[in-house]
Formats: C-alpha cells, sequence, structure tokens
C-alpha cells in the first residue's frame, strides 16, 4: 500500500477527475461511461507510468545487462510482487502474467487439464459462465474424455447450490467458477464453493474478471488452486492478465507455450524448464502493460476497499430500483447480492435498437449476448441492454440512463 | 410486379430526396425506423437455415434470387427482429432490387448509406448483418454474370 495515494474518505468527484477519458462529450452530450464490465478506463496514473516507460526506459527484460534492461526488468518483478500483495499470494513464484483473464483459464484447461482428466473424470462449472470458461474446458473434455457439468441458475440469476450439491462427485476433478457473473452482476458464494471442491478432492479456478475491481480478495484464505482477472477490467492496461496458482500445482504441470524465457537450457535433445513463473511465460512479456497493471492495483489498494464496494452495491440497488421503474423493462437477474452489471430487454423492442439511440445521448452501454450465450438462452431472451458501474459512476449518470431509456422507447411506440 | 417484390416502388432518387429534407439524426433515425416498420413481413416457410445470415446481433434472414426475364433481374426479401436493420434492408431493397447482376455488381451500397447521413450503420463493429447482407446479394449476382 502506497502511502502517498491512500485517500481516507471516498469522495466520488475525487475519483472522477483522475480518469481523463470521463470528461469529454459525445454526439454533443456528456459521456456517461456504464460499459465497465467490458472495459475500465484508466486512472491518469496509469497513463503516466505507461508513457514513462516507453520515454525513458523501454527496454526488454530478464536479459539485457545495461541500465534500461534493469531498471525495465526491476519494475516488471515489481509489478509481479504488487499483484501478490493484491491478491494475497504467498509468493511471486504463484503470479503468472498472461494476456488476461482468458489465456489464464486457456493456460490450466491445457496445462492442467493434459496431465489431471481422463474418461469418468468430470469438469463442473456453471450456467452463468463466460464464454472462456466454458469453451476451453469443452476442448479439453474432447481432448481428454472428461465430461462437463453444469450447475444450474435460478430465475434470480443465482446458483442453484442444492444441485451443485447433488453434482459434486469423487468424479469432478475441478470445479470452475466465475466469482461475480459479467451479465447478471451475481456475486456468488466462491468460498463456500471451494470449500465444498476440496472435500472431494475436486481442484478449484475462480474466474475473477468481473471480482477483482469491485471487493477485495485474498487467494489464500480463499484456498482456491487457480485465480484468474484481466488487468484492463481493473483501470489496467489492456494484453495484461493474471494467473495465480497454487505452487505445488503449477510446479507439477508442463509447460503451455515453448519459446524464449521459459527454458533453462536448449539441446536439440532435451530441453529444461525455467523455474516458476516463467515456466509459463514464453516469449517477451507485455512489460509496459505488467507495469501499468502494478500502478493501477496499487492506486486501487489506495482507497479505502471497503467504502468502494459500499458504494458500487449502493449505485447498483439505486440503479435496479430506478430501471425497475420504467414500463415494459424486464431486469435479467435479479440475485440478492450483485454487483455492477445490469443487463434488462424491454418489451418489444430489440437490444439492438437501443443501442444506438442510447449512443446518441452519450450513454455507452453494451447491447448482445455478453459471450454468455447459456444464459440468454435460460431467460428466453437472444440479447440484453447491459449497464455496469464502476467506482467512478454517480446516480447522476443511472438518472441520465434512466431518461435515455424512457427516450428511446418514444422512437419505437 | 415480380412474385418476390413486396417492396413499394420507391425510386433510389426519391430515398435520397426524403433523407436529404430530414435535418437532424433524431429526424434520420425515426424515418430509417419508420422504413422498418412499414418492411413487408417475410414468409415464414422462407426463414430457415439456409436464409439466416451468421454474425449479427439479432436475428436476419435473407432470401435472394434471380428473377427470369430479358434481362433478368436480382430481387430479395428480408426480415430482422431488430427495427434498425429492418429498415436497412428497406434501403437495400431499394438500391438493389430490379437492378440486372452486371449493375448489382457496379452499385456501391455502402457509398450510398453514407450520402444518405447512414454512416454510424456501417461500421462492422455494429454487427447488423449488413456486409453479410450486401455480400450475399453481390455473390448470387456475380455467379449469374454474363
Amino acid at each position: 500500500l502506497n502511502p502517498t495515494t491512500t485517500q481516507s474518505a471516498f469522495d466520488v468527484e475525487t475519483i472522477r477527475s483522475q480518469f481523463p477519458a470521463l470528461d469529454q462529450t459525445v454526439h454533443g452530450k456528456p459521456l456517461v461511461y456504464l460499459d465497465n464490465a467490458a472495459t475500465s478506463q484508466k486512472p491518469q496514473v496509469v497513463i503516466d507510468a505507461i508513457d514513462d516507460y516507453y520515454r525513458t526506459y523501454n527496454s526488454n527484460v530478464h536479459r539485457g545487462l545495461h541500465a534500461l534492461s534493469e531498471k525495465a526488468t526491476a519494475a516488471f518483478e515489481g509489478a509481479r510482487e504488487k499483484v501478490r500483495r493484491f491478491i494475497g499470494a504467498e509468493s511471486v513464484e504463484s503470479v503468472i502474467f498472461t494476456r488476461g483473464t482468458t489465456e489464464s483459464i486457456n493456460l490450466v484447461a491445457q496445462s492442467w487439464g493434459r496431465t489431471n482428466l481422463a474418461v469418468g473424470d468430470e469438469v463442473l462449472i456453471t450456467h452463468m459462465e463466460h464464454h472462456s470458461n466454458i469453451v476451453p474446458w469443452q476442448l479439453i473434455c474432447e481432448q481428454t474424455g472428461a465430461t462437463l457439468k453444469v450447475v444450474p441458475i435460478t430465475d434470480a440469476g443465482e446458483l442453484d447450490m442444492d444441485a451443485f450439491a447433488s453434482l459434486l462427485s469423487e468424479k469432478t476433478k475441478m470445479v470452475a467458477v466465475v466469482a461475480v457473473s459479467n451479465s447478471l452482476g451475481t456475486v456468488n458464494p466462491v468460498a463456500q464453493i471451494v470449500a465444498a471442491a476440496k472435500q472431494v478432492g475436486a481442484a478449484t479456478l475462480i474466474d475473477g474478471a468481473q471480482s477483482v475491481q469491485h471487493g477485495e480478495v485474498d487467494v489464500t484464505s480463499l484456498g482456491c488452486d487457480f485465480y484468474c482477472f484481466s488487468g484492463h477490467k481493473v483501470f489496467g492496461p489492456t494484453g495484461i492478465g493474471v494467473l495465480y496458482g497454487r505452487r505445488e500445482l503449477l510446479d507439477a504441470m508442463p509447460p503451455y507455450q515453448g519459446g524464449g524465457d521459459m527454458i533453462q537450457s536448449v539441446t536439440f535433445e532435451k530441453t529444461e524448464w525455467n523455474v516458476l513463473p516463467y515456466k509459463f511465460e514464453a516469449g517477451t512479456p507485455h512489460v509496459e502493460g505488467g507495469i501499468g497493471l502494478g500502478v493501477a492495483l496499487d492506486w486501487l489498494d489506495g482507497l479505502d476497499r471497503q467504502a468502494v464496494t459500499a458504494y458500487e452495491h449502493e449505485l447498483t440497488d439505486y440503479g435496479m430500483q430506478r430501471l425497475g421503474e420504467i414500463d415494459g423493462l424486464r431486469l435479467i437477474g435479479t440475485a440478492a447480492n450483485k454487483i455492477a452489471a445490469m443487463s434488462f430487454v424491454l418489451d418489444g423492442i430489440h437490444a439492438y435498437d437501443i443501442g444506438p439511440v442510447l449512443d446518441r445521448m452519450g450513454v455507452a452501454v453494451r447491447t448482445g449476448h455478453h459471450c454468455t450465450q447459456p444464459v440468454m438462452d435460460r431467460f428466453g431472451v437472444q440479447a440484453t441492454v447491459r449497464a455496469s458501474v464502476a467506482l467512478y459512476n454517480t446516480r447522476d449518470e443511472i438518472d441520465a440512463l434512466v431518461q435515455s431509456l424512457v427516450k428511446a422507447k418514444t422512437f419505437f411506440e | 410486379m415480380s412474385p418476390m417484390s413486396t417492396q413499394n416502388q420507391m425510386t433510389l432518387e426519391e430515398l435520397k430526396d426524403n433523407f436529404e429534407f430530414l435535418g437532424d439524426w433524431e429526424q434520420r433515425f425515426t424515418y430509417l425506423l419508420d422504413l422498418g416498420k412499414k418492411l413487408p413481413e417475410m414468409d415464414e416457410a422462407d426463414m430457415n437455415e439456409q436464409t439466416l445470415v451468421h454474425g449479427c446481433q439479432s436475428t436476419v434472414y435473407l432470401k435472394e434470387q434471380i428473377e427470369p426475364g430479358d434481362p433478368p433481374t436480382i430481387e430479395f426479401v428480408a426480415t430482422s427482429d431488430a427495427y434498425i436493420v429492418r429498415g436497412l434492408i428497406a434501403i437495400l431493397q431499394v438500391i438493389y432490387n430490379g437492378k440486372t447482376p452486371q449493375q448489382v455488381i457496379e452499385t456501391d451500397a455502402v457509398g450510398t448509406l453514407g450520402e444518405l447521413g447512414l454512416e454510424e450503420h456501417l461500421s462492422p463493429t455494429r454487427r447488423n448483418g449488413l456486409h453479410a447482407m450486401i455480400g450475399r446479394i453481390r455473390a448470387l449476382a456475380e455467379q449469374n454474370q454474363h
């Protein structure tokens, strides 16, 4: 925790002023950015860190014996330590930089899955997973003969925990679950899920892509085997992500990709792998991405995290209440514990028709299936409109969204 | 009037005049939606896996065919569950229907939509099926080029 960036009280206007992209007009209207589940805007400190890297010490890491390379290596490895602290991992060897959550999950599915899954084994996921926590498991199940099982969800968009308990068995080798749903906003009871999975000896992977930006995470007390998140959704740069893995598992896993940096020695007869975490980081890494992510996490940790989470819950509750007041609007995902993402449909109007109207009013939302087609099927819709808040959004912006939706409806009457 | 041609018989010049007369975005958008609302319904039997246009945010069906004659012409019907896409279909019908394969190949539909002030619907990120529909119609024209 960097004391110079610590802000004792949570003040949304102070936060907003640190995000240059929020201060602009779109089609002549003030930008109302409510597409945070897709990607977050970046605070000035992150932009400055990337700028500084390219202006003053751009260099390849882990190799050069010159001043710039040493500075870049120290910054990049310093960022790994910041990530370790942010997620509460025991050692930096457990922190692997990837391109994002998607690559993190694919790495585990392929590297862990190839050595740990066989015919008769089961991988348990849920009905509310992002495609990136479905398809990698389908691929590895196809390759190994393992079976994919799916925990159903309720009409409110919550996990059916009774069904989870009955699907979990000695056959279950992996339980891969999203911590917060990107399309429904549901906050899942991951601690309970991890504990139950452990009892049957199953490994656990938590998809934290929609979670780390909204609340504190501690992988050690959670006890999960793998945890994944993306930099760009937590105020960091795009193209950088994190895979946390328990050391015993990572040590036993074969490399995911081959190349430079991930080897100890290479001959045509035999190649020795590098130590963790480099074994899983083939090629020149995303240096400025890692550095920028470290700065973003420090920035976030400098805030009162509990106050941020409380504010985001309050903003989500307000949004759900205001949206619920609109005639003909149906909320998709009404879990008792939800944060940030609010999905809905309007009677007789395709989500695709709403997006452009909101855009004209300066309101940025997402329309579509949000890479969760099974969720859309479950609720009998093809697409939803999704508004998703971050810590810099305000009640006024929720009001602007609601006014824009009321206006949008008039076009279709 | 050919059996498939269910669209009203507005000419491209009339359509351009109408759009030119409209001032701001709101009026143009309302007119686009009006065209969409008036688009004749497609025969349900024609809405199937063969006519489905893939890669769209909304569901789009398009049935294109050659009307025999001297010279033969291209005709298509299409539908969508989104009004914006229905409006774009109506405009594409004005642009393409009744044209010979050679004329279809020589037609710059994207350019025309831009002239109408509908640039925002041309971006691939909109994934509205517009480019896929144009591709299908042009492919049929190319197969029947003499």
